[in-house]
Formats: structure tokens, C-alpha cells, sequence
């Protein structure tokens, strides 16, 4: 750490309270007094959110500061992790995410997911769109399962590229068309939430736009959470910002807002490219 | 003096060529401003010098081992009296062995002759100079060697250069000798096989179903037909093998994906050092469990079941033949033997399937037995396969197991109660005890021995292909 960065540490540590407003009414996702530990370090601070619906928030931050944790905690993927721990009170539409008798299964049924790196299945690009489908039951027959590997592939753009070759093999498929075909895996299950960890960092800055583009049309359907290291992409994307730091939920408000006039004077500092 | 002192003379001698090496280019050095003006590292002119003296002297200690038996053998042949010149090979050889054992000492000339008694002198000073000469021309070597290094120790000479040249020769040889190792042993098997060849027609022999290698020593000897037909043999090893994969193949799977998708680090920990415990189990400790434990037990079992059925008028119960040397028993035990091989590359493939598709799939709303089912499983199924491909290859080649459970009968049945045979059990009985290396019986183990390498060749092929293409899948 710099001089500049171990100052911002200290202002963080006196006065943490997330500026802004982290709290909606009637949000899709409700997150109180989240603290989430990897074995005995604390990885996440006391993060109250809400998410709202249709809407797409985006998460920024310095790395290491827990953007992507936080995210995974929304879909409980941070099970998978043996030493990963949450506490605090994540609501789904006013159902605890966390609660026993939540099957995990469903769970991620309604919060879908989208990676950094684009992860097809080593599978046909047909059996990747039908994956979710066949797992949940989601279509009786053949000719619905058809139907419905057709509308997710025309809503993610992908389908004039790929009609002609379903049954080839996903992994031939370019880099942003991979990752197109993971988001159209994901809506296929039509979740109500998508979540996306940095969907275009591994993609080149042609299709990191069609992908933003995609975003943007999901909108309407979906509650999006993105996690991003660009604030460009935050800002042309996301209705509002969450601005995390070491753990911590430093700012939330109104996309504009946050790159016009942060509250925060952290915020500001990793805006401007003072900190990151 | 003999070979060891005077190896280690030698490499005295070059650790002291490396002692002036590394003090001579430090005093080459010293004048021009420090070892940064040297062509290269102290220790590279030390090893230099080292090289040049070594491996000179070792090469002629080399030759001269090889080579002076023979020089001194035709130095002695040309001084034995005119009549023996004229003997054949065989007689020829014979003499020689007669004069070089009177001349170490055993025997005396009376019985050669005294006529050879120039020859025995000859065979012996030419021996003693060979003695002396040896060490003498090797030191000699080994300094000049030494010398020519050291004037090979200058500022501008890059040494690091000719080492490192040196040094990939060397482990070139030592990577080639295995593979010429290779290609020596499948020469001599295929030429016995070719000499086997010439007594069997080669379709007899591939095609043939009759097995029995008694050959009649006397033209009236009974019972010793001498036929060749591979095809039983076949059979028996294709069917204890398959007992064996079909054994070892699900077990191994299932507790690959045990260990590596649902055991806790921990019980991973124990249980994978204890499975691999059954790879280090010597076959022939196997093989005793097999005839004194499984085997018995199972006919044991066969017998229940063929009075049970006979009580309640089940024919084909009742019939039920339960041999003591069975198929069964012996694929059963070879099964559990190759568990290990199975699980432990399973594992190994089942790791390398990227924790991102895992994600990918859970993040779908997959559970983890879905998962493994439709993502893990078939990514790392060529892996498996080529794993299952490999402890196919280990169980068609086993030994042991099957010599002391399977027995000896060569019958054409796929009955897995019955006793079969198998190829390595063949060579094996063919080739222990006294043999004459020229009958077809004895040849026909090398015939033998050549269609397993191809059989297990051609899998392991099979298996590297099948390999190679999963790892291209991911990239």
C-alpha cells in the first residue's frame, strides 16, 4: 500500500457509514448487516443493499475489495467454498436466501449467474442454452425445448450467428459469443435475477459493446447485478453504483450521481483515478 | 591393478584437473579486472577441464575392456600348431577355452598337448602387457587430456559452451538408452518369432484353436500333438481381463468421484494414500489370495448353489461345474489389483475439469450430482477412458496373478467358472526349466510374447491418442 492508499484505510476505518441511498422500497433483493469471513478474515463489513427490480445496479471497486464476494453471496455460489462463511440477513423477495429449508437448487433457479471468463460446457451450443431447461424440467417436449433454445439465443443476439451449426461444439465459438451463449444459458431458466461478475473482461471492446447492449435489453426483464472494474461500462450500463472499499459499502446512489458528484470522498478518489 | 581402483584413479584425477581449471581461470582473471572479464563462470573452465580429462581416459578404459579379449584371441589363435587351424568353429572354440584355462592355471598342458605350449605362453604374456599396458596408457590419456583443457582455459574462450554441448550429449544418451532398450528387445523377440515362424505357419498359429505345446521328443511318443492355435489363449486372457475391468472399472470410477467431488479434504487425505496402498501390494501377493482365498471360496459357493438347485430340481443348478482354478476368482483379484490405476487417473482427470464449468453449472441451478453427471463426467470422459485403456493393457499383461490362480488348461470357453489360460501364463510355463532354445515349443513363447507387446502396444496408442485429444479440448 501507498502512502495515499494507507490514508484512505484509516478514513475508511473511522468513519465507515454508507453514504448515499442503499435502501429502496419494495427492492427485489433486501441485504442487512451482511459480514462474510474466508475461515477467520473478514471479506465483507456490515453491507446493507437493496436491490431493485428490473433494475441494474453495478458494483465497483478497487480489487480484493469484495465486490465479487458480495455478489456470490447473492446466489449462495459462496457454498461451493468450504471455508467461506455469511451472516446477516439476505431477503429474496422478502425470503430469507439463507434459511434452512431454502433449497439452494431453486435458489439459483431464480438468481442466475454469469462469470468472468465465459464457461461453456464442452457440449453442443444447442445442449449448452438446454442444459437449465432439461435440469429443471422446464419444457415437455422436444418441440418446446427447440422453441425455447430459439427465443433465448434471438434475445441474446446470438441466434442468426449460430442457427446453422447448434450442434457443433461450444467451445469453438468466439470469446464474446461464448459469453453471449452463457447469458443466454442463464435466461433460458428465465431467473428473475442475473448476476454478472466482470461478463466482459475477457472480451475484446466490439463484443464487450454487443454484450453491454445485451445488458441493457435484459434490463426490462431482469433485476442485473454487474460487478466491473470499468466505470465506463458502469456508467453505460447501470441505473445505480455501489462503490465498495476493503469490505466496505462506501457510497450507493444514482449512477450519474456517483460520476458527477460523489458523496464520498473515497469514491471520488477512485473515480478520478487516485486510487484502484 | 583392477577396473574399480583404476576407475577411481581417474576420477581423482579429474576432480584434481577441476581443482587447476577453477584456480587457473581465477588467475587468468586476476590480471584483466575479476572474473566479469572472463568468456564465462569460473566453474564452467573448471568443468571444462574436468570433461577433457574424464571422458577420454573412461572411453579408452571403455574399449580397451571390450575390445582386448577378442585382439588377444586371434594374437593367440595364429600361434596354435597348424592341425588346429584347420579344426571347425565349435572345435576351434573349444581349444581356445582348453588354452585359456591352462593358462590361468586350472588343468594342465599334458592334456592339450605340448605342441600348444606356445600358444598357452603367448595367451598369458599378452595378458599380462594387456594388464599393465591398460592403466598406464589410461593415466597417460587422462593427463594429456588434462593438458590440452588447460590451455583450453583463456579469457575469450566461451567454456560454458562446450559443456553445456557436452552435457546434451550426454542426456541424449542416457534418454536413447531406453528406447534402444526397446528396439533390442522387440528385435530378439521378433526374430525368435520369425525362427518360430518357419516351424508354424503364421495362420496356424493366429487362427488356430487348439492349444498344446508338446512337442514328441520320440517319434513314438504319445499325447504330444504339438499344435499352436493362439485363439484360446486369447479368449482366456480377453476374459479374465474383462472380469477384471469390469470389476475395477466402476469401483475405480465411483471412487474417484467420491474423492475427488465429495470427500472433505480430509478424508481425502486418508482414503487416497490407502487406495494407492493396493498399487504397492506385490502381484504375487495377490496371486496366493486369488488361489488359497477367492477361488476356493467361490467354488465353495458353486457347490452350495448346485445342491440347492439339485434339492429343488433346477437343471441347470444342478449341473453347475465350479472348477477350483477359475476365470472368475482370478478376474476378480486382478480387478481389485488395477482399482488403483483406474481411480487414481480418474481423479487426476476429474481435477483437471475446470472449477469454472462446475460453477457454470451450479450457478444454472444444477445440483452436484447433476453436475457430475452432465458436465464433469463427459468433460473428462476421454481422460477416463484413456485411464480404463491403460489398466486394460496392465491387466492383459499381468503375470503373476493368473499363473497361480487361473491354471494352466488352455480351454476355449468364456464360462468364467471354467479354468482358462492366458498368453503371459503360456510363456511363462514354456520357458521355465530346462529348455532347448531351437524346438517350437520354446519359440512359440517368443511368438507369444511379440503378439502381447502389439496387443498392449496397440492400447496404449489408443490410449496417448485418446489422451491427447482431451487435453486439446479446453484451450
Amino acid at each position: 500500500m501507498n502512502k495515499a492508499q494507507q490514508s484512505m484505510a484509516e478514513i475508511v476505518k473511522e468513519t465507515y457509514q454508507t453514504v448515499g441511498l442503499p435502501l429502496l422500497d419494495d427492492p427485489k433483493i433486501r441485504v442487512r448487516n451482511a459480514n462474510v469471513f474466508y475461515a477467520d478474515k473478514q471479506a465483507i463489513f456490515d453491507v446493507n443493499l437493496d436491490i431493485g427490480k428490473n433494475q441494474v445496479i453495478s458494483m465497483i471497486g478497487p480489487s480484493g475489495c469484495g465486490k465479487s464476494t458480495f455478489l456470490r453471496c447473492l446466489n449462495r455460489m459462496n457454498d461451493t467454498i468450504d471455508i467461506c462463511r455469511v451472516e446477516g440477513d439476505l431477503l429474496l423477495e422478502d425470503e430469507d436466501m439463507y434459511d434452512k429449508k431454502i433449497d439452494v437448487v431453486e435458489l439459483r433457479a431464480r438468481v442466475g449467474m454469469v462469470f468472468q471468463k465465459p464457461n461453456p460446457f464442452p457440449k453442443s451450443i444447442y445442449e449448452n442454452v438446454a442444459y437449465g431447461a432439461r435440469i429443471h424440467g422446464l419444457t415437455d417436449n422436444k418441440v418446446q425445448l427447440d422453441e425455447l433454445v430459439e427465443t433465448s439465443l434471438i434475445r441474446c443476439g446470438l441466434w442468426k450467428e449460430v442457427k446453422d451449426r447448434l450442434n457443433e461444439p461450444a467451445t469453438g465459438l468466439s470469446g464474446g459469443q461464448q459469453q453471449r451463449l452463457c447469458i443466454a444459458r442463464a435466461i433460458a431458466v428465465n431467473p428473475e435475477v442475473i448476476l454478472m461478475d466482470e461478463p466482459c473482461s475477457a472480451l475484446d471492446p466490439i463484443a464487450t459493446a454487443t454484450v453491454e447492449e445485451l445488458i441493457h435489453e435484459l434490463s426490462e426483464n431482469f433485476t442485473i447485478c454487474i460487478v466491473t472494474h470499468s466505470m465506463q461500462q458502469a456508467a453505460r450500463v447501470s441505473q445505480r453504483t455501489a462503490y465498495f472499499h476493503l469490505g466496505k459499502l462506501i457510497e450507493v446512489n444514482d449512477t450519474s450521481q456517483v460520476f458527477t458528484n460523489p458523496e464520498h470522498q473515497l469514491t471520488e478518489a477512485y473515480i478520478t483515478g487516485r486510487i484502484g | 591393478m583392477n577396473l574399480s581402483t583404476l576407475l577411481l584413479i581417474i576420477l581423482a584425477g579429474s576432480a584434481v584437473a577441476y581443482f587447476i581449471g577453477y584456480t587457473r581461470s581465477q588467475q587468468i582473471a586476476k590480471p584483466i579486472g575479476g572474473v566479469r572479464h572472463l568468456a564465462t563462470l569460473p566453474t564452467y573452465y573448471a568443468s571444462m577441464m574436468t570433461l577433457w580429462a574424464l571422458i577420454p581416459a573412461l572411453l579408452l578404459v571403455f574399449f580397451w575392456s571390450v575390445l582386448d579379449g577378442a585382439i588377444i584371441d586371434s594374437l593367440v589363435k595364429s600361434s596354435l600348431p597348424q592341425e588346429a587351424k584347420r579344426l571347425s568353429e565349435e572345435n576351434l572354440g573349444l581349444i581356445m577355452s582348453q588354452v585359456s584355462n591352462v593358462a590361468s592355471g586350472i588343468g594342465s598342458i599334458d592334456v592339450l598337448g605340448q605342441e600348444y605350449a606356445p600358444a598357452v605362453e603367448r595367451l598369458v604374456s599378452l595378458t599380462a602387457i594387456s594388464q599393465r599396458a591398460m592403466p598406464l596408457l589410461a593415466f597417460c590419456v587422462l593427463v594429456l587430456g588434462a593438458l590440452m583443457g588447460f590451455r583450453a582455459v583463456r579469457a575469450t574462450n566461451n567454456a560454458r559452451y562446450t559443456v553445456e554441448k557436452i552435457f546434451n550429449v550426454a542426456i541424449f544418451v542416457c534418454s536413447s538408452i531406453a528406447i534402444f532398450t526397446t528396439f533390442g528387445i522387440v528385435f530378439s523377440v521378433l526374430f525368435e518369432s520369425i525362427h518360430f515362424f518357419q516351424k508354424v505357419p503364421f495362420f496356424d498359429f493366429l487362427l488356430g484353436t487348439h492349444w498344446s505345446p508338446q512337442i514328441a521328443i520320440r517319434a513314438d511318443q504319445a499325447g504330444a500333438s504339438g499344435s499352436f492355435g493362439v485363439i484360446p489363449l486369447i479368449v482366456g486372457t480377453l476374459l479374465i481381463s474383462m472380469i477384471a475391468l469390469s470389476i475395477a472399472v466402476p469401483v475405480g470410477l465411483m471412487s474417484a468421484i467420491y474423492l475427488s467431488e465429495y470427500a472433505t479434504s480430509k478424508t481425502r487425505s486418508i482414503v487416497k494414500p490407502m487406495l494407492e496402498i493396493l498399487a504397492g501390494v506385490p502381484t504375487v501377493v495377490y496371486g496366493f489370495f486369488a488361489a488359497l482365498t477367492v477361488a476356493p471360496a467361490i467354488r465353495h459357493y458353486g457347490d452350495q448353489l448346485r445342491v440347492w438347485g439339485a434339492d429343488n430340481d433346477i437343471t441347470w443348478l444342478a449341473n453347475l461345474a465350479v472348477s477350483s482354478e477359475s476365470a472368475l476368482a482370478t478376474g476378480m483379484v486382478m480387478g481389485v489389483m488395477i482399482i488403483p490405476f483406474v481411480s487414481s487417473l480418474s481423479d487426476d482427470v476429474i481435477n483437471a475439469v475446470p472449477q469454472s464449468l462446475r460453477d457454470g453449472s451450479y450457478a444454472l441451478g444444477a445440483t452436484q450430482s447433476e453436475t457430475i453427471k452432465k458436465v464433469v463426467f463427459p468433460a473428462a470422459l476421454p481422460g477416463i477412458v484413456g485411464g480404463v485403456l491403460l489398466a486394460a493393457s496392465r491387466a492383459i499383461g499381468e503375470t503373476m496373478i493368473v499363473v497361480m490362480a487361473a491354471g494352466l488348461a488352455a480351454n476355449l470357453t468364456v464360462n468364467p467358472l471354467e479354468a482358462v489360460t492366458t498368453v503371459t501364463v503360456q510363456i511363462v510355463t514354456l520357458l521355465v526349466g530346462d529348455q532347448e532354445f531351437d524346438s517350437a515349443k520354446t519359440l512359440a513363447a517368443f511368438a507369444l510374447g511379440l503378439f502381447l507387446f502389439v496387443i498392449t502396444l496397440a492400447l496404449n496408442v489408443i490410449a496417448l491418442k485418446v489422451v491427447k485429444k482431451y487435453r486439446e479440448q479446453y484451450d
